[in-house]
């Protein structure tokens, strides 16, 4: 019987990050896949011929320059194009765009609040002494917050001493960043609606709460961080697709040795005296392994491949509190030809970024209302990407792809979840419905569309309850509490078995970071 | 006062930031838009159009125009084919390169030579004896390069001939917007790339046609700083900035030869007399003084140094060209002359020149950085060049 050092379930981003660490390390590494593509949930379809769709994820967010150093992901076809606009159009015929170079924001910025455009730049500031703060957090496994272990307690020490050193001026401001909601925290600085708004939206992307609940504020940072980091900045598209990345990173792992399968399902993790000792795929194979890592996420972990008869009654029971509350939803297009908006016509530059579908705070807590209750927003927010206009590989010549990132669309809607498939098309037809508001004759010019509902991205890509991050983003599960207290190590419970995933710190997106800093502490523990 | 480039009425439209700056006699585009990365990713990952009219060009004509250039260049040029193009350098008689460019055989006794600065008078001054006719041309044409993956579809479509066939530094005439065009298949960046060359009165109709029929495949309009990321990430020289014409230096230390700058590889010493043979040959049998490197500074040690400080790490979003020392340990041991962060590599590229012993690939020195006013040094790797060099460049 085969027998490897580490076998990774499953072929997401994390999972081939992990593989490709420990295979550079010298490991005999396999990584089973259960659908026929890898990527997981960052992947390149073509659905319709001649497009291709990113089909879920869309940008890349913070993929860590690092990983990408290391693993050598440009050599293996990895090109990321950044995004350098953020663009709003507005009912009303007025639009902003939000643009790399400031004094450009400045001047589009000033058409709607003078003082706005002048905030801007100390907003900016304020975040990047914020970022100061989180940056080392995003490449630190978690300390276990009661631990006496010395090189946890020093890690402590020095995000104690980080947060000493902002001084009562920067303690305020992380306190309010880490309690009020977005909106709120966005009116201490702005007045204008149409600055707020597109920026508020970034604290409730893949979460299940709206830009007036508290705490959302926090994850506007996250989303920050990445057009902060100036010469290393990553926000951007992926050419070829989110399934680019994958593909590198795959093409990465196998350069340095590991084995990598698709269309290999796993039915269990083989646990024997308490310890994982394998997998046992669901056609009854059995493959054994030093450790087995886990990219898929925790409720799927725990309940699922280890199943409850190996845990702790009260770690299930923690685990099931662990929110994955699915609330966004996916629409992929393929067009005619580029869309032009009314408020401001042409495929200029300005809609080669991303475009949001969010004119009010009101707009957006009023999509969050009917979520809810049960339903999916009538208007909902709208995050839209057209890549083909800077990556023309993607569609035939003259023709593009758009992205529609939808949310709020409640995974549990009132009918129940499993009533989505009835549902499905309705909810396609209310983002071209949105769309058609700004783009008048995008009806026209829609060649084929793909609605992917949370409970489509439930059952194809394995996202429990449809949550893109693995978990929602809220400070309460993020961290030392991610997934849970106690096992936020990238460690389980069960020996041998770890976890990879974005369901473990720091999170979800096109990071990486879970798979590499997992894949790293597993070697610098040893065992592996 | 600078000249206009034929394309000038579209270029000066479309530059947004008035960045403009002096390029051998002619106004240049730095960037159109106020900030680089847009032109910088259309030559990484669809088309960038870059004048080139600047580029100084000498028509070479004459039964002896093959003699006469082999004889003036350390590689061989008499067997250069029709429709093929050579990269090469060019040395005193002292083996000191006096510039770098390409040698186009556009027929059977037709030559084209581009060069980085003027150079008629050394060719002028060498021509005696050979039965050929040597004559500046560089306001005769415009030249397009159009850089980047998408840049053979461009051509193709609007030449209406698959341009995809014709290979690495290879030339062919086509008809473009109704004129008669050369495309050669070169460029300055690194990746897949063309260059078109138009007789100036022709040269507007060619950029509209390109620029329209581009539009789908993301042709963007690109200026010299974002070509000047480009051609460091591909390990390309720059004259007066990584090494110096031995006729414009003041003191021999500024001079060097093509084995001090990395060129090595294309001199072919044993051959019909040429222009620093014996130099050259002395200074191969004795092994040279310098050498030209590519150097990956940490970036893990300048966050660290950034952070020190308090602050985020933080670099110029253009390539630089102000030199910086480098050291081992104590000793000065170089200089590096050049670089740029890789938005495409996420590294911190640099090229150098560096003392006999240092040029190994692996070998760690330390590069002087300035943060808050404050000189430091951080490590730096000796890594291959290019650094960035996609299949597509050559396939």
């Amino acid at each position: 019987m085969a027998h490897y050092d580490a076998i990774i379930i499953g072929g997401g981003h994390n999972g081939l990050v992990s593989a490709a660490v420990l295979a550079k390390a010298g490991r005999k590494v396999l990584v089973l896949e259960r659908r026929h593509v890898l990527g997981g949930a960052a992947v390149t379809e073509e659905i319709y011929p001649g497009f291709k769709y990113s089909v879920c994820s869309y940008v890349v967010s913070l993929l860590r320059p690092e990983i990408i150093r290391e693993l050598q992901l440009p050599r293996f076809g990895l090109e990321i194009l950044p995004l350098d606009c953020s663009f709003l159009p507005l009912p009303d015929g007025r639009s902003l765009a939000r643009w790399g170079d400031a004094e450009r924001t400045r001047a589009e910025v000033s058409k709607f609040s003078a003082r706005d455009a002048e905030r801007a730049s100390q907003f900016g500031h304020a975040m990047v002494r914020m970022g100061q703060l989180v940056r080392p957090i995003l490449k630190m496994v978690p300390p276990s917050p009661g631990s006496m272990n010395p090189s946890q307690l020093l890690d402590l020490l020095q995000l104690g001493r980080r947060f000493q050193g902002l001084g009562p001026e920067g303690l305020a401001l992380a306190t309010k960043m880490m309690t009020m909601s977005a909106a709120d925290f966005l009116d201490e600085w702005f007045e204008s609606e149409a600055l707020k708004a597109p920026m508020s939206v970034s604290g409730i992307i893949g979460t299940f709460q709206g830009v007036r609940s508290p705490g959302t504020a926090y994850v506007l940072l996250h989303h920050y961080m990445g057009e902060i980091d100036g010469a290393y900045r990553s926000w951007g598209f992926a050419k070829g697709g989110t399934g680019a990345i994958s593909n590198a990173i795959a093409d990465s792992a196998r350069h340095f040795g590991a084995e990598i399968r698709t269309e290999a399902p796993i039915g269990r993790v083989r646990i024997e005296g308490g310890k994982a000792t394998g997998v046992i795929l669901e056609n009854g194979d059995e493959i054994a392994a030093n450790v087995v890592v886990s990219g898929v996420d925790p409720h799927r972990t725990f309940l699922g491949l280890v199943g409850e008869e190996h845990l702790d009654p009260d770690l299930v029971k923690r685990i099931r509190r662990f929110k994955m509350r699915g609330s966004s939803g996916k629409v992929n297009l393929a067009l005619d030809r580029a869309p032009s908006f009314t408020c401001r016509p042409g495929d200029g530059p300005h809609i080669r970024g991303d475009i949001a579908i969010a004119p009010s705070i009101d707009y957006l807590e009023r999509a969050y209302d009917q979520a809810k209750y049960g339903e999916f927003s009538t208007r909902p927010y709208l995050n839209v990407v057209i890549p083909s206009l800077t990556d023309p590989s993607v569609a035939p010549p003259g023709k593009h792809v758009m992205s529609c990132f939808v949310q709020y669309a409640p995974y549990r809607i009132k009918e129940g979840p499993e009533h989505w498939p009835e549902k499905r098309e309705a909810f396609g037809d209310t983002v071209v419905d949105t769309l058609e508001e700004y783009i008048p004759d995008i009806r026209d010019i829609i060649l084929h569309r793909q609605v992917l509902s949370p409970w489509d991205l439930e059952q194809e890509f394995g996202l429990t309850e449809g949550n893109i991050f693995h978990g929602e983003l809220s400070l309460e599960q993020l961290f030392f509490l991610r997934p849970t207290a106690d096992w936020s190590r990238y460690r389980t419970p069960v020996r041998h078995l770890w976890m990879c995933g974005s369901g473990t710190h720091p999170g979800g997106g096109i990071m990486g970071a879970p798979g590499w800093l997992a894949a790293r502490e597993m070697l610098r523990a040893g065992g592996v | 006062m600078s000249r206009h480039s034929p394309f000038h009425e579209r270029t000066a439209a479309l530059c947004t930031s008035y960045r403009w700056k002096e390029w051998a006699g002619y106004h240049a585009v730095c960037s159109y838009d106020t900030s680089v990365e847009r032109e910088y990713f259309a030559f990484r990952h669809a088309a960038g159009l870059l004048d080139a009219s600047p580029l100084i060009k000498y028509d070479v004509r004459g039964p002896d125009a093959a003699a006469y250039l082999s004889r003036l260049s350390v590689r061989r040029i008499d067997k250069l084919a029709v429709g093929r193009v050579v990269y090469c350098c060019w040395v005193d008689d002292r083996g000191h390169v006096i510039d770098d460019g390409t040698i186009a055989r556009l027929d059977e006794d037709a030559y084209r030579v581009t060069t980085g600065e003027p150079e008629l008078w050394w060719l002028e001054q060498n021509r005696r004896g050979y039965d050929v006719s040597v004559e500046e041309t560089t306001h005769r044409y415009g030249v397009l390069a159009l850089q980047g993956p998408s840049s053979g579809a461009i051509l193709s479509a609007v030449t209406g001939t698959d341009l995809t066939g014709l290979r690495y530094f290879g030339l062919t005439s086509a008809r473009l917007a109704d004129r008669d065009v050369l495309v050669s298949r070169t460029g300055y960046t690194g990746d897949l790339g063309y260059e078109v060359w138009v007789e100036a009165e022709h040269a507007l109709p060619v950029w509209d046609t390109l620029m329209t029929e581009g539009r789908a495949y993301g042709i963007v309009p690109a200026g010299l700083d974002a070509l000047d990321v480009t051609r460091i990430e591909a390990g390309y020289l720059l004259l007066g900035i990584d090494y110096k014409s031995a006729p414009r230096c003041l003191i021999d230390a500024q001079k060097s030869s093509p084995y001090e700058i990395g060129l090595g590889w294309m001199v072919q010493l044993d051959r019909e007399p040429f222009i620093g043979q014996a130099a050259l040959r002395a200074e191969k049998e004795r092994g040279s003084e310098w050498a030209l490197v590519g150097l990956d500074v940490s970036w893990t040690a300048l966050e660290a140094l950034y952070e020190r400080h308090g602050l985020p790490p933080s670099l110029a979003t253009h390539a630089w060209r102000t030199a910086a020392p480098l050291y081992d340990g104590k000793r000065q041991i170089g200089q590096a002359t050049s670089g740029t962060w890789s938005p495409t590599l996420k590294r911190n590229l640099a090229l150098a020149t560096v003392r006999r012993g240092y040029d190994r690939v692996g070998t760690r020195i330390e590069i002087e950085t300035t943060v808050e006013y404050r000189r430091h040094t951080i490590p730096a790797t000796v890594v291959d060049r290019p650094f960035f060099d996609p299949e597509r460049r050559r396939s």
